[in-house]
């Protein structure tokens, strides 16, 4: 090479650096924040986790001391309803979108299932208290569970739609060749295929709902004591960090800060668990 | 394995005459049909894939279907086990299975009698060999552990994979190499025990080697199956099979033995797509 040639050749090298460079930097802007988020919340939190934080009531204003383990299972009991509700109805959906979705009505569903979505969950939180606290006559649990489930159902049933659709049709093919009634290569040979990208919009799910306060506010409400029961207002760490953050005692404000910090740890434990679940036998596939 | 086919102990029935519309009485040799097309016309959305193909395909036989691509060699081949309205296809005319029309079956039975296996190897990825093997059964509700057992030994025997496999029957059926994994899925679809097996260019994607051995499979397999495969290589179709048919857009152009095919094919065409002259 030389002249002119050799001069396009290094140029076209420079931009091939210069654009990774590019792409390279935006990837640190784009998580700077996440983990600013993650170690501010650690430095500030960590300080007042111990033992008793999750295994003690919260005490009093003034006293020293008292955890939120109240607030914990809470949250736990609420991720769970709101799963009860969420899971089925939002796997199954997708696999009707995906598999039976080739219709007006698919495309309806479709639509409202992405404006469902985008509608703020303090909205949901409305919608729940007309159809649960309204008519029980009491904030509860269970009220708080259905918000989070209908929160949950968009971000499922989309992601279930997507990674079906990414199974290859030749699987399918396979399935019913070999005899099998469709329903039954649906679910025993396509959603396994696709279990892996399911198990990640379950997860975003079951974080978004977790992360959720305004919902709560106004359906499982929150309570300053223990209770398990679906149909008595129930505590959550969300609300919990709200109603500490905003109080004016020092003590609660570090409160409020590890109790923000569970939460991360929480939905990153379930992470961890629902991907071991769901691991696949043989390590990393094709999805 | 010997070069020379297996003896065949065939009872010599009437001769089978095909007849093509305008073409008249097509010759197809003199083992008993299996399945019978008549008049068939097959259409994806707009697209008329074939016209008027009407054949019939000798019981434990191996049937090649030759042509250039587009010439409706697949869409014929699924047209068989109703496998053209998984892909959103429809089709006129009859095609009979031992003398009954396919569209009287439930495809889900129909499939259980004429299997297939697919251009791409596509043993499914969550599964074991084993498993892959198993499938077919036990989706269909087979539960006894010793008769599984049996059952996927026997197909990956006849699949003739079983010696290379029996140690790592529990491994990912992705892991196996790609001639593997094609015998593999040759192995799951014969585990259901169908009469007829439909091949999609089963060696299309395989080395020399991998081909042989999927070739010589075919022969072994003829003593107990029909098979009808779907085939770009001209050399494979004179190789494994017993009878051929060319396929020219969407029309059926001739049909007879082999033999008959490979040295003195009755068309012009015929003969100019097998010696390369175009196709």
């Amino acid at each position: 090479m030389k002249g002119r040639e050799l001069y396009l050749y290094r140029w076209r090298k420079v931009k091939d650096k210069g654009m990774a460079s590019l792409a390279l930097f935006c990837v640190f802007l784009a998580v700077t924040p996440l983990f600013m988020i993650f170690f501010y919340t650690l430095a500030q939190g960590l300080g007042a986790i111990n033992i008793d934080f999750f295994i003690q009531m919260p005490k009093p204003v003034g006293e020293a001391g008292g955890g939120m383990a109240n607030a914990l299972v809470g949250t736990l009991i609420l991720i769970g309803l709101g799963g009860l509700i969420g899971l089925p109805v939002g796997i199954l959906a997708g696999i009707y979108l995906a598999e039976y979705g080739n219709n007006k009505f698919a495309d309806t569903v479709r639509f409202f299932t992405d404006v469902l979505s985008g509608i703020p969950s303090i909205v949901v939180g409305v919608v729940a208290y007309i159809l649960v606290v309204i008519p029980m006559k009491s904030f509860s649990a269970l009220a708080g569970g259905v918000a989070l489930g209908i929160l949950m159902i968009p971000t499922i049933t989309r992601t279930t739609e997507e990674m079906i659709r990414l199974v290859p049709q030749s699987f399918r093919e396979a399935g019913l060749a070999l005899g099998l009634p469709q329903w039954k290569t649906t679910l025993r040979i396509v959603l396994p295929t696709a279990l892996k990208g399911i198990t990640t919009g379950v997860l975003l799910g079951i974080a978004r709902a977790a992360g959720e306060t305004a919902p709560l506010l106004f359906t499982a409400l929150g309570n300053r004591f223990w209770s398990t029961s679906i149909k008595e207002p129930i505590a959550s760490l969300t609300v919990f960090v709200y109603d500490y953050a905003k109080s004016p005692f020092e003590d609660w404000i570090q409160q409020a800060w590890a109790a923000a910090l569970v939460l991360i740890l929480l939905i990153f434990l379930l992470n961890l668990i629902f991907r071991y679940a769901t691991r696949g036998r043989y390590g990393e596939q094709q999805a | 394995m010997e070069n020379s086919k297996p003896e065949m102990q065939v009872t010599l029935s009437k001769p089978i005459v095909a007849v093509h519309p305008e073409r008249g009485p097509l010759h197809a040799g003199i083992a008993p049909p299996k399945m019978v097309t008549k008049n068939i016309n097959a259409y994806f959305g707009k697209t008329h894939a074939l016209r008027d193909v009407s054949l019939s395909i000798p019981e434990k036989r191996v049937t090649a279907i030759i042509g250039p691509s587009g010439c409706g060699k697949s869409t014929f081949l699924r047209c068989l086990n109703r496998m053209h309205e998984v892909a959103r296809g429809t089709m006129t005319g009859e095609v009979e299975l031992d003398g009954r029309s396919v569209m009287e079956y439930d495809p889900v039975l129909l499939r259980r009698r004429v299997g297939m296996v697919f251009q791409k190897a596509n043993p499914f990825p969550m599964m074991s060999v084993f498993d892959n093997v198993a499938a077919g059964l036990r989706l269909n509700g087979m539960r006894d552990k010793s008769l599984l057992n049996e059952r996927v030994e026997k197909s990956l025997r006849a699949a003739a994979l079983w010696d290379e496999v029996k140690d790592s029957l529990g491994k990912s059926g992705i892991s196996l190499s790609g001639g593997q994994q094609q015998r593999l899925c040759i192995a799951r679809a014969i585990a259901v025990d169908p009469e007829v097996l439909l091949m999609d260019e089963p060696a299309s994607a395989l080395d020399p080697i991998a081909t042989a051995k999927i070739e010589e499979l075919i022969y072994q397999l003829k003593i107990n199956y029909t098979i009808v495969i779907v085939t770009h290589n001209m050399q494979q179709a004179a190789r494994v099979s017993d009878y051929t048919a060319f396929f020219y857009m969407g029309e059926l152009i001739e049909f007879d033995e082999t033999k008959k095919m490979f040295t003195t094919p009755e068309k012009k065409q015929t003969e100019d797509y097998i010696t390369g002259r175009f196709g």
